[in-house]
């Protein structure tokens, strides 16, 4: 098979290409350039990554290649990722990253270069499933395609039989792709991959995804792959020094996206009372504790912010609750949209473990409805939907009701 | 499967000949000396490295094999005519002109120049075939205009400049003209001391000798601040010389001396063929660049809804992208890559004034003495299947062609 494989120049993504070359694959690395240093006469600098990812390829004798993406990126990550926090929400750029760039640009561009499938180091599964519908020969009568029932009956009946038969068991064989979580959970990335219809999923691989992370470094050693023992990276990859108030003020300021969310405003309580004076709404997360300049003698947390106002409402850890919340933008794994309210284990951020609510189809999406009430859960963020460690769906969090009060 | 190489601007092959002549300075028995050493080891590698200095003036005509200067690329000797000019003569102006086509080796010095040392910078514009205009030139001379560095002929599209007009202009206005003839040496015959260019950069890999050697041609009494500070090269580029790569060089000058009458229009031929041949061929594709006045081994060209990053990719793994094992690769570039492996939108294209569809839809295919009629015929049987494989997933095309 042609296989083109994501290369971040870290670990999982580099035993991904290997264990795919070993295994007689016709790979190709490719490195996406996701921020490009303009310089007047426009020449790129050489980063580590991309280093790292072409000594990888050539240890293992396969070609390494890197592809522009930056223009997507900006636009379609580094962008919404900056309006969002604006807007007071907390965007996962690395959802909309593998979902604009990753499993659609890239994917795009695979296909055109003659791949079969592109491969990430995502730690996640996908399982195959035939499914066989048997319909009936277009050119049969109405009255025949009924006899479907009697399929088991057919072939007898000589020559005539024989071929009625042959027609009626024409079969469209339409294989149901499931992504699920990795085999071990501790690294499970599915989450951020809830997205992935039957299109795209037909044409992944994630081959680290039955594999542990030690395992995974135990390949990159025996393989003598130089990364090896690589760092991981924790950060925003387009926020290195991890510091995202700093870098959604300067964006937003290059970029003369001015919003009152930047500017200082109040901060109060859930009954109203002022309590002082924040930075700005963009630069708050719900559920947040530290960092808020405000002492009650209790722990106190990040419950809502209101962009409109530019206000900021704090309190308990309970009160960060919530038992309901809207989703837009749902996508459904299998491609058809259900009707009926449905039960799943729902995963509202990265972190967390999964809590029985009911969803409700909405004509803008879906409605969740927690069983137990659940801490923080913050607009911006991904609600995935899992039956057992299956992913079915999910959406963007919209609108949260909060148990404690619903008009903040 | 060995792959069909269209990029001999990018860098050669070392000829077998060089090889074979560079035998001699290999093991303890061989010619290894330090050329400025006194005893007889040193004699012997002083006289063979004039001898390889001899070579290199003659295929460039220098009056005098001591304006031949060796560097170790073509990239310094673009460096050292730069910043040693604008060095010598700091005091007597700050301004110089260059083209907004050069090669970085070029674009990016003068920047330095410009930005950590107070010089300014004029860059000339080009037409749309690449060529700068001389009136332009005259335009922006100014009395402390101190140097002008024109490239002699573009290694993205070939197009030449008329380096000899504005060597003329130079020299009644009395300013130093560099010309970066990377792409030129070798492949035009030259006679530099009849024209009015004062400094000439060449590099060793880009006429089949060896990377790490280049060469600076400085005309007799135009003074340069070095950028290495000893004695050898006569003062004005320190550092023990490389030999062997200076060796190979003159080998590779004194073939390509004798054969460029009969090769030139050999690879024009060529050249034309495959032109003619993708733009029968290929639907939507045409050719960068000035038809007439360019180099007879290098095309540009551009395939409408296709990246010339995607087309680089897609033709180095044409069994990859046409599912089958049994076609070789195609190896070509876009403009000029550099560490990452990436390549920007030319700035040659875009200095050109080129439409966005074209610049990102341009690669460039550059042939040289390896080059073969049936390279040729297989180039022109794979390149429009791969481009066609390409255009047949972009919706673009899709809509271009319903």
């Amino acid at each position: 098979m042609n296989v083109l494989v994501a290369m971040s120049g870290g670990v999982d993504s580099s035993v991904a290409a290997a264990l795919l070359a070993e295994a007689g694959h016709r790979v190709m690395g490719a490195t996406m350039l996701l921020l490009h240093k303009e310089t007047e006469f426009g020449c790129c600098g050489s980063t580590r990554d991309i280093e790292d990812a072409r000594a990888v390829c050539a240890r293992m004798g396969v070609p390494h290649y890197v592809l522009d993406f930056s223009g997507s990126f900006e636009k379609n990550i580094v962008n919404p990722f900056v309006d969002s926090y604006l807007a007071g929400e907390t965007p996962n750029p690395c959802i909309a990253c593998n979902r604009h760039v990753k499993f659609d640009a890239l994917l795009k561009k695979a296909m055109a270069l003659g791949a079969d499938a592109v491969a990430t180091g995502h730690y996640a599964r996908v399982v195959k499933k035939e499914v066989t519908t048997q319909i009936p020969h277009p050119a049969l009568s109405q009255e025949e395609r009924e006899k479907q029932d009697f399929l088991p009956l057919l072939g007898e009946g000589g020559p005539e039989g024989r071929m009625r038969a042959e027609e009626l068991q024409k079969e469209t064989e339409k294989p149901l792709f499931r992504l699920k979580r990795a085999l071990y959970p501790e690294k499970d990335q599915s989450y951020a991959l809830y997205h992935l219809g039957q299109a795209e999923l037909a044409r992944v691989l994630f081959p680290v995804g039955n594999l542990t992370k030690p395992e995974v470094r135990a390949t990159a050693h025996r393989l003598g792959l130089k990364i090896a023992d690589k760092k991981e990276s924790m950060d925003i990859c387009f926020i290195p020094n991890g510091d995202t108030p700093g870098f959604v003020k300067s964006r937003a300021e290059q970029t003369g996206r001015f919003s009152p969310t930047l500017s200082p405003g109040p901060i109060k309580d859930l009954k109203g009372t002022v309590l002082g004076t924040h930075r700005g709404v963009a630069y708050y997360t719900r559920g947040q504790r530290s960092g808020l300049g405000v002492s009650l003698g209790r722990p106190v947390y990040v419950v809502s912010l209101n962009a409109e106002t530019n206000t900021l409402y704090l309190g308990d850890d309970t009160d960060t609750e919530c038992q309901e919340t809207t989703v837009t933008d749902t996508v459904w794994s299998d491609g058809s949209v259900p009707t009926k309210p449905q039960d799943f284990l729902v995963q509202i951020r990265s972190r967390h473990t999964p809590a029985k609510a009911r969803v409700f189809p909405t004509p803008d999406g879906a409605r969740v409805v927690f069983e137990t009430p659940q801490r923080a859960v913050t607009p911006g963020q991904a609600a995935v939907f899992y039956e057992g460690d299956e992913v079915r769906g999910g959406g963007r969090v919209a609108e949260v009701i909060l148990v404690t009060r619903e008009d903040v | 499967m060995s792959s069909l190489y269209f990029d001999y601007n990018a860098t050669t092959p070392i000829r077998r000949e060089v090889a074979e002549a560079l035998a001699p300075l290999m093991g303890p028995e061989g010619l290894f000396g330090n050329p400025s050493s006194l005893h007889s080891s040193g004699q012997r590698a002083r006289a063979i490295l004039e001898t390889a200095r001899e070579r290199v003036a003659s295929l460039v005509g220098a009056a005098d094999s001591a304006e031949i200067i060796f560097t170790s690329s073509g990239t310094e000797s673009d460096a050292l005519a730069l910043m040693g000019i604008a060095f010598a003569h700091r005091d007597e102006g700050r301004h110089i002109v260059t083209s907004a086509v050069e090669h970085h080796a070029v674009l990016k010095t003068l920047q330095d120049l410009r930005d950590t040392h107070g010089f300014e910078v004029t860059f000339l514009p080009v037409d749309s075939s690449g060529r700068v205009a001389v009136g332009d030139l005259e335009r922006v001379l100014r009395k402390d205009t101190i140097l002008v560095s024109v490239m002699a002929a573009n290694n993205e599209v070939g197009t030449l400049q008329p380096f000899n007009e504005i060597g003329d202009l130079c020299r009644e206005k009395r300013v130093v003209f560099h010309t970066d003839a990377v792409q030129w040496v070798g492949k035009v015959p030259l006679d530099l001391k009849k024209s009015s260019v004062d400094m000439a950069s060449l590099s060793g890999h880009k006429l089949y000798a060896s990377k790490g050697i280049g060469a600076l041609y400085v005309r007799r009494g135009i003074r340069f601040h070095p950028l290495f500070q000893g004695s050898q090269e006569k003062g004005r580029r320190a550092g023990t010389e490389n030999v062997p790569g200076a060796v190979g060089l003159g080998v590779a000058c004194a073939l390509l001396q004798k054969e460029l009458p009969t090769e030139e229009p050999r690879l024009r031929s060529l050249r034309d063929r495959l032109e003619q041949g993708l733009l029968k061929t290929v639907p939507r594709c045409g050719v960068n660049g000035n038809p007439v006045e360019r180099l007879g081994a290098t095309t540009n060209m551009f395939f409408y809804f296709v990246e010339g990053e995607s087309l680089v990719l897609a033709l180095d793994q044409a069994a990859f992208v046409l599912k089958d094992p049994t076609v070789p690769g195609v190896e070509i570039s876009t403009g000029s890559a550099c560490a990452s492996g990436l390549s920007d939108p030319s700035h040659v294209l875009k200095a050109m004034g080129l439409p966005r569809e074209k610049i990102q839809s341009s690669v460039r295919f550059s042939l040289g003495r390896f080059t073969t009629d049936e390279h040729v015929t297989e180039a022109l049987a794979l390149i429009p299947r791969v481009v066609e494989r390409l255009r047949s997933l972009s919706p673009l095309w899709q809509e271009a062609v319903s």
